[in-house]
């Protein structure tokens, strides 16, 4: 009996107690951020969309080599002599046209592996996360700072170049064998 | 109001559905506002801020979700069957909705001064048990059919305690019309029947615990009877999805949540009029002390409907409060401590009555 009454008094008791706790919380103000109006300072080593300062990027591919996704695609066309590409900011030459840098972010998966082979420190990480789209396509980042028409017009120098080289080294071949048969 | 609009129009039937619409109207704005106030108040209690785009502080949260509700597909699942499936949520709703006819909002807005409108009101209120079975039955699924017999065997366990303390506000006022009842505990607050009710004198002192156990007990079987948390076992979101009208959707299911808050305000109304005035001032009228007879039904309606509020805000509190019982807790609760209770509760007034 005398456990019965105790149960009574102990619920009521309880409910009250939980009454008083939530009406405590009802004057508390809200803990609630208001995401796009108001954001929070990201954390130091945060990992986001990756950036290529292509002034600094001598095309080494080491950073492409070294994703687990292959989502970054580069092609380079070799410098021609008398060519001068400028140097990198911590003091390399630039031997070669990057004439395509492109970072496919659906596929990245923001391990920031790409970022520490590189030995200008070109690629790395930036605290831009919103970048949705409605199509796949355009989640595909083209670092590239040449145009296509001067990508197609390197090519066509450096084809022309290692043409010219060709030529020269098979008429100094063939030089090469005439003065063996006028020797001999 | 019937008798005033009988006048204006000359026909019985076009006055009683310009009658009708002033509780339809009570249920739509309680069924809006309840829903806007269950966010914002569980957002606060939880230390958040809740709805606030829509509008000016979210305000049109949810008639955005009307909206959307009206233009929602009719979708029903395929071995439904379809006849119960349809009456279900109309039936559910009747029930709720029949309630507010003998409710009087203030002396001159009452659907019907029948002479046993408490009678009326406890019996029509369990039309929406067989809705929620119907609908339970009929949709076809393992959850809708254990949310709709969890909620059978609660709205008929609850009834029992609700009965007997109805019984004793009966004996004391010896009157099943809300009106009267309403009418005894007029003028000022220390008439009510939580305080005693009117009669001044020994019993009156007497009573007063008494009302105040049986308030509490009214309250708590009223909230299980209505299927609000911690009684909700009937729809446990977390357990049964959302119970008896889970295979339900648009309009259909935007009845089942019409009919629950109008039951919320219809369960309030009751306990107001039973133990707290129902539609009397409990600080006297400004329309008698300034001699402006038309402003005293104004001021009634007000008073009925701030009570009725009262207690929908600490239904939501209470929601947002306590945890669901489980079934067994639950029945023990009505079986094993609200009925007895109630009872000793009756026979003490009875006795206290005789004196
Ligand atoms: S962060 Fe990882 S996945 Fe993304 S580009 Fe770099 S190496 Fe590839
Ligand atoms: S590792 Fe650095 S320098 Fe090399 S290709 Fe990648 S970004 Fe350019």
């Amino acid at each position: 009996m005398r456990e019965y009454f105790r149960n009574t008094w102990l619920g009521i008791y309880t409910v009250l107690v939980g009454m008083k706790i939530t009406f405590k919380h009802l004057f508390t103000p809200a803990v609630t951020i208001q995401y796009p109006e108001v954001k929070l300072k990201l954390p130091e080593r945060e990992r986001n969309r990756l950036y290529v300062n292509m002034d600094d990027c001598i095309g080494c591919d080491q950073c492409s080599r070294a994703c687990p996704v292959n989502c970054i695609e580069i092609e380079t066309v070799k410098s021609i002599p008398g060519e001068d590409l400028g140097v990198t900011s911590n003091g390399k030459k630039k031997a070669l046209w990057v004439t395509k840098f492109n970072i496919d972010f659906a596929k990245c998966c923001y391990c920031q592996l790409c970022v520490f082979p590189c030995p200008t420190e070109c690629i790395y990480m930036t605290d831009v996360f919103e970048f949705s789209e409605y199509n796949r396509n355009d989640l595909i980042y083209k670092f590239a700072t040449l145009t296509e028409e001067e990508a197609k017009e390197k090519r066509i120098n450096f084809e022309k170049f290692t043409a010219e080289k060709e030529a020269q080294k098979t008429a100094a071949a063939a030089k090469l064998k005439e003065d063996q048969k006028t020797a001999s | 109001m019937y008798e005033y609009f009988y006048e204006l129009t000359g026909n019985t039937i076009l006055s009683t559905l310009i009658v009708a619409i002033f509780p339809l109207l009570n249920v739509l704005i309680v069924a809006l506002i309840g829903v806007y106030l269950e966010r914002k108040v569980s957002a606060r209690i939880q230390d958040r801020i809740g709805p606030n785009r829509t509008g000016p502080f979210g305000l049109f949260q949810t008639i955005a979700d009307f909206v959307k509700m009206l233009q929602k597909e009719d979708a029903t699942a395929k071995d439904i069957d379809s006849k119960l499936y349809n009456i279900a949520p109309v039936l559910v709703f009747t029930g709720s909705f029949a309630v507010y006819a003998a409710i009087p909002f203030s002396s001159k807005l009452i659907g019907s001064e029948v002479e046993v409108g408490l009678f009326y009101v406890i019996a029509i209120s369990s039309l929406v048990v067989g809705g929620i079975l119907m609908a339970g039955w009929a949709s076809n699924n393992k959850y809708s059919l254990l949310g709709a017999m969890r909620s059978a065997a609660q709205i008929i366990s609850y009834e029992i305690p609700t009965a007997i303390i109805v019984l004793s506000i009966v004996m004391i006022t010896g009157t099943l019309s809300l009106d009267k009842i309403s009418n005894m505990q007029t003028a000022y607050f220390w008439n009510w029947n939580i305080l005693g009710g009117a009669e001044f004198g020994l019993t009156k002192f007497l009573l007063i615990p008494f009302m105040i156990v049986g308030f509490i007990i009214i309250f708590i079987s009223t909230l299980a009877e209505v299927n609000r948390t911690p009684f909700d076992i009937p729809e446990a979101e977390s357990e049964l999805v959302a119970g008896y009208f889970t295979e339900y959707c648009g309009m259909k299911w935007a009845m089942f949540m019409l009919s629950e808050y109008g039951n919320m305000f219809a369960v309030s109304a009751i306990v107001s009029i039973l133990f707290f005035g129902g539609y009397h001032s409990p600080i006297g009228y400004l329309g008698n002390s300034l001699g402006i007879e038309w402003l005293i039904p104004f001021e009634q309606a007000f008073w009925f409907l701030a009570k009725g509020w009262t207690f929908i805000l600490i239904q939501i509190w209470l929601r947002w409060t306590l945890p669901r019982l489980r079934v067994d807790q639950l029945m023990s609760l009505c079986w094993k401590y609200l009925i007895p209770y109630a009872f000793v509760n009756l026979i003490v007034i009875g006795i206290i009555l005789l004196l």
